[in-house]
């Protein structure tokens, strides 16, 4: 089969791509792979400046899933154009920028940036972060501030593709795509982590630094799938869907509830050749169970 | 380019040492060698790590468990050195010769050896585990000197291997006046090495802090191995960072797991 996927302006040669802050910048990954194969990459989350992130410890352990609490430490934008971008085989495989910062008007100035570099094929915009004061999931759960953030993003993103990513951490999930559409998104993407906690019963002590982290890994794939299946009903751009995904099995559900691509997160952790893995078993996959091409299998969940 | 660096292998052995008691079993695991086609475990060296996550983890736990790389030759296999302390190393320790196991690596950087240069080997515990090969490799031992903490008894650390290779002591610490003896020979000897020796140390963070402590003291330096909860043990997930002075959070995976003492925060 045909596994090219065509949405929302990005060309991808298959629905597999890497999601933000699973993945490094990239270059980490050359050792168990060729980024080539992947449809895309999305860096880790890019503020303006250089971020330091959280307090250690920043990871813990759950069943079926990991939380983290990061705190989107990151190079800052310059430095990954500068330093990281000529690294990556851009011109294969579609690498997205996502793009954290403090106010829609910052937001816009990323934008700005990031925008009118060649090698990046869209921008992601972080409102889903649950592991920061300021900024992340707070523009996130509020449609009217989302929205602001997507024109901002939108207006000076050079016409590049603008993909906006969401927290499952909000009362209706639907409410808050049709708010980022109607605001100019190109396509939505879903879900970031589920906000979260773990704590140690005999020392009294929480196991992350920053007290609440965010839950991923095939432990949340369920929720992803319904709200990946009620975003899909509820817009018109395309979707890309992720949460727990940890088989070709699992790409194949979320396309059927309505994703065009996928991206996969903490089972680049389970093994750091995942992903590249995947794109294989995918295409193995879809030729065992007879899938004539993506438009007729997306969406096509019979209820 | 290596190929891929994460590879589908098999337990070849467990040999279990001593008893730990209250301190958990002390086990060196044995995987079968990736084989020679792969040109980065030829070249490994003391001081770095490889993850390690056998099938029997399932989804819980679902992250690999880094381990310093004890021994690794084709015929040998590959060796690491642990301490059943929690759920991943418990089912660490129930695997059985043939089991399934996916590891990665070698990771991260080594211990500076220096065959002219007098060393000191400070070893905490499980610490022990790069210094075997270490030790073994040293172009001239007779400039090596071993000094190794621990509480649970000398039979759980396959201390044999050490010993006859160069000069080792072993310091059993069973109340806190054995603590106190051991930081004191810590602060006698460290100074001694920081002029014109070499001071290398792995083990536990208040053992590597005493260290760090002293060498500061005395306008010295010490190379010390960090050990850190990793999810991906590549500089991807940012999960194991430490304090460096000039470059701020960095990852313990990539950066490390060996940084020079004056360089980081502890």
């Amino acid at each position: 089969m045909d596994m090219r996927v065509n949405m929302a302006g990005l060309k991808l040669s298959n629905p597999v791509m890497t999601a933000s802050g699973t993945f490094g910048y990239g270059v980490e990954f050359k050792r168990y792979g060729q980024l080539e194969k992947l449809g895309g990459l999305v860096v880790k989350g890019l503020s303006l400046e250089p971020r330091e992130g959280n307090p250690m410890p920043r990871i813990a352990d759950a069943p079926a899933g990991m939380l983290n609490a990061i705190g989107l430490q990151n190079i800052g934008a310059r430095n990954f154009v500068e330093k990281r971008l000529q690294l990556l085989p851009w011109s294969e495989t579609a690498v997205v920028a996502n793009l954290y910062a403090c106010s829609a008007e910052e937001f816009g100035d990323l934008a700005a940036y990031l925008g009118q570099q060649e090698g990046i094929a869209a921008l992601e915009v972080n409102i889903s972060c649950p592991n920061v004061s300021s900024g992340g999931v707070l523009f996130g759960q509020d449609p009217s501030m989302a929205a602001a953030v997507t024109r901002a993003v939108k207006d000076h993103c050079g016409g590049k593709p603008v993909i906006v990513k969401l927290t499952p951490n909000v009362t209706d999930i639907a409410t808050m795509a049709k708010s980022v559409v109607d605001a100019g998104a190109d396509a939505v993407s879903l879900i970031n982590t589920l906000s979260a906690m773990s704590v140690d019963a005999r020392t009294r002590r929480p196991r992350l630094a920053n007290v609440i982290g965010g839950l991923s890994g095939p432990a949340i794939k369920p929720v992803a799938l319904r709200c990946v299946w009620q975003v899909a009903q509820a817009v018109d751009v395309p979707v890309i869907g992720m949460g727990g995904i940890a088989s070709a099995e699992d790409v194949l559900e979320f396309i059927l509830v309505g994703a065009s691509a996928v991206q996969v997160g903490t089972s680049n952790f389970v093994r750091p050749d995942f992903a590249f893995r995947l794109v294989d078993e995918l295409a193995a996959l879809v030729d065992e169970l007879g899938i004539k091409n993506w438009d007729e299998y997306r969406g096509s969940l019979a209820v | 380019m290596f190929g891929n660096a994460c590879q589908d292998t098999t337990v070849k052995s467990l040999t279990r040492f001593g008893k730990g008691g209250a301190d958990g079993e002390f086990i060196e695991l044995t995987l079968e060698h990736p084989g020679s086609d792969n040109a980065a475990w030829k070249s490994w060296k003391p001081g770095q790590f490889l993850m390690v996550r056998p099938e029997s983890f399932g989804l819980d736990p679902l992250m690999g468990r880094p381990f310093s790389i004890t021994r690794a030759d084709e015929e040998q296999g590959v060796s690491l050195f642990f301490q059943v302390m929690g759920r991943g190393t418990r089912k660490l320790a129930a695997l059985k010769p043939g089991d399934p196991v996916t590891m990665w690596g070698p990771l991260g950087n080594a211990f500076v050896a220096r065959k002219e240069t007098p060393t000191l080997v400070l070893a905490g515990g499980i610490g022990i585990a790069p210094f075997y090969e270490y030790v073994k490799r040293h172009d001239q031992p007779e400039n090596l000197r071993v000094e190794f903490g621990h509480r649970p008894p000398l039979a759980c650390y396959n201390w044999e291997r050490m010993q006859g290779l160069c000069s080792c002591g072993a310091h059993h610490e069973t109340c806190r006046q054995d603590l106190m003896d051991f930081i004191a020979l810590l602060e006698e000897t460290i100074p001694q090495y920081c002029n014109d020796g070499l001071i290398i140390a792995c083990g536990p963070l208040p053992f590597l802090k005493t260290i760090k402590k002293v060498a500061d003291a005395h306008g010295g330096r010490a190379q010390l191995s960090l050990e850190n909860h990793m999810a991906c043990g590549i500089g991807a997930c940012l999960g194991c960072v430490c304090k460096h002075k000039e470059d701020g959070p960095v990852s313990v995976c990539a950066r490390g797991p060996v940084f020079w003492s004056d360089e980081i925060e502890l």
